[in-house]
């Protein structure tokens, strides 16, 4: 996404410092630094209970940090509400099932001092057809694609999606993300949160990893694949030295089976010239992991706790 | 095309009064109408009782200070309507805490307190057709008597005292997130108008259960919109039965209503 030469008089689109949110005994966000610039389409990419939700909550103003500090467009987030910079589709709920979708759509614009026309954010949506229906009579999809009309009246600066096709059947999905994509071709910012891998590389401009409240990589899908310890080196090779290979630096793991090894390693080529001038290494292949892969190594599996943590600070941009 | 009018987020404006419109209102007065049970309620219920109640050619025609009995109970059944409207009303904004729409009103311009105004004024107009339908059929009726200037007088007195209710409504609402909520309202309202005398005259209770009744929420109400009619002499009480009612309801509903939207 380019940044037109008006978005450089624009502070960031989002930026938080140093956020802590503590729930009781429970610290649901863990000190999180991040800048998202205007026109970004981040991704915000973690397994369940990873601080996600929390942390547009925070950005939208619905919970004020513990700690530290979250600005949108440099005010305060209740104020960039209020002036209608933000919106968002959240997960599930937040519509009420005795009004139709016209209805729904008009009330909301009510509400914002300017808007645009109801028409052409339902028919953006892709919802013209059901304006008579009685929301409590629209399935999920429809629901979820009422919500981002509603959320395109105020001609939002940022958007927040939190987990939006949770849900929603294969042909449901596809058409919502073929409608936020072509919006994202306006020049809006577009921040969502997913544990879909896959929507994460297929649409986002920069995937945010975050685990236990933390983030944990921050890059391009590429730049966080790569991260995740990147490569996977195999050789065929009969008693193969596990601790020499392991002294190789950028070597993370070594696996022996039989008469191959498998060597998981951030600098391939290194091993590689190892193997094959070192050792009596042949049939090579290196191989890069998927993004599925990366997110599975940079959290941790779903629970455990990895010490120490693997790639703090990440890639910056 | 460039997604915002003005280039700078901060020349962005805010809405007038909170984001409180009519044209807001008007659509939930649309839905309340889509609500045949809260319609039925409010409106056909109490109307049905004036009829049932309030020709009765035993006593109807009996003369009470300006008027007459049936006038007497044609406000009563007026005020069970309008305060029946009210509290509902209020009590709307469980079923909304409910769906997850106040939170998704929360990311939008609307303010706090202009969302409950939206509410009041709503369920301002459902208690006015309540009030309206009671003393139409009434008018329609001949039954009850009055001077024109009381018909206007009491009825705007318990419109405008119903507004008592808005406050117990959403104080209920805020308290008791259910879909149950509406049963709750309409089983305590029921209550409060035998306590306030609206169905049997407390004159007809034991002494003890009379100062009971003194103590419930409708009694004072109930008095004061009678006493144009009535006359005679006045009682503090009744005033002071409902300060404290509406001190109650309103801090009630102020506590509720702040601690639901903190930003925790």
């Amino acid at each position: 996404m380019k940044h037109t030469v008006a978005d450089r008089n624009l502070p960031a689109a989002v930026e938080l410092i140093g956020v802590h949110k503590r729930f009781g005994t429970v610290e649901a966000v863990r000190g999180v630094d991040l800048r998202v610039e205007p026109g970004e389409v981040v991704a915000f990419l973690g397994p369940n209970g990873a601080g996600k939700t929390t942390t547009i909550d925070m950005v939208l103003g619905l919970s004020d940090p513990t700690a530290g500090r979250v600005s949108v467009y440099g005010m305060s987030p209740r104020d960039a509400v209020r002036r209608g910079l933000i919106s968002a589709v959240m997960q599930a709920g937040g519509l009420l099932k005795d009004l139709t979708v016209a209805e729904t759509v008009a009330y909301t614009a009510h509400l914002f001092p300017v808007s645009r026309p109801a028409s052409e954010v339902m028919a953006r949506a892709g919802i013209t057809e059901i304006a008579g229906r009685l929301v409590g009579k629209c399935s999920g999809g429809e629901q979820q694609r009422l919500r981002f009309a509603m959320a395109l009246l105020p001609d939002p600066l940022l958007l927040l999606l939190d987990e939006p096709t949770q849900g929603m059947d294969v042909e449901g999905r596809r058409s919502f993300w073929a409608a936020i994509h072509q919006d994202a071709e306006s020049g809006r910012t577009i921040v969502f949160a997913t544990h879909y891998l896959e929507e994460a590389d297929a649409y986002a401009d920069r995937v945010v990893l975050v685990r236990r409240g933390e983030i944990v990589a921050d890059g391009t899908a590429a730049q966080v694949k790569a991260l995740a310890s990147g490569r996977s080196v195999r050789a065929t090779l009969a008693d193969a030295d596990e601790v020499a290979l392991r002294s190789i630096p950028g070597v993370d793991r070594v696996e022996v089976r039989g008469s191959s090894v498998i060597v998981h390693c951030a600098d391939s080529d290194t091993v590689a010239r190892y193997l094959l001038t070192e050792t009596a290494a042949k049939d090579l292949e290196v191989a890069a992991l998927g993004l599925e892969e990366a997110f599975v190594a940079l959290t941790g599996g779903r629970d455990a706790p990895r010490t120490p943590p693997p790639v703090k600070s990440g890639v910056r941009r | 095309m460039p997604p915002t009018a003005p280039a700078d987020p901060r020349e962005r404006p805010v809405p007038a009064l909170g984001g409180f419109s009519s044209a807001v209102v008007s659509l939930e007065i649309r839905r309340l109408l889509r609500n045949r049970r809260t319609v039925m309620f409010t409106v056909v219920v109490p109307v049905l009782f004036f009829l049932l109640f309030g020709l009765n050619s035993a006593y109807a025609t009996d003369r009470v200070g300006r008027g007459n009995e049936s006038a007497f109970i044609m406000i009563s059944m007026a005020l069970y309507g309008a305060v029946l409207a009210t509290a509902s009303g209020g009590a709307m904004v469980s079923v909304e805490r409910l769906l997850g729409w106040s939170r998704q009103l929360r990311i939008t311009p609307l303010a706090p307190g202009a969302y409950i105004a939206i509410k009041m004024t709503t369920s301002l107009v459902l208690g006015l057709a309540a009030v309206l339908a009671v003393y139409v059929v009434g008018l329609l009726t001949h039954k009850p008597a009055m001077p024109a200037g009381l018909w206007v007088a009491t009825g705007a007195a318990l419109w405008i005292g119903s507004l008592l209710f808005a406050a117990f409504g959403l104080f209920v609402g805020y308290l008791l997130p259910s879909e149950n909520v509406m049963q709750i309202i309409g089983f305590s309202l029921m209550l409060f108008s035998f306590g306030g005398g609206l169905f049997v005259p407390l004159s007809q209770f034991s002494h003890a259960l009379r100062v009971l009744a003194t103590f419930t929420p409708l009694y004072g109400l109930n008095q004061l919109v009678h006493y144009p009619l009535v006359q005679g002499p006045f009682d503090w009480t009744w005033a002071a039965n409902l300060v404290a009612w509406l001190v109650v309801f309103t801090t009630g509903a102020i506590w509720r209503f702040r601690k639901d939207t903190a930003r925790v």
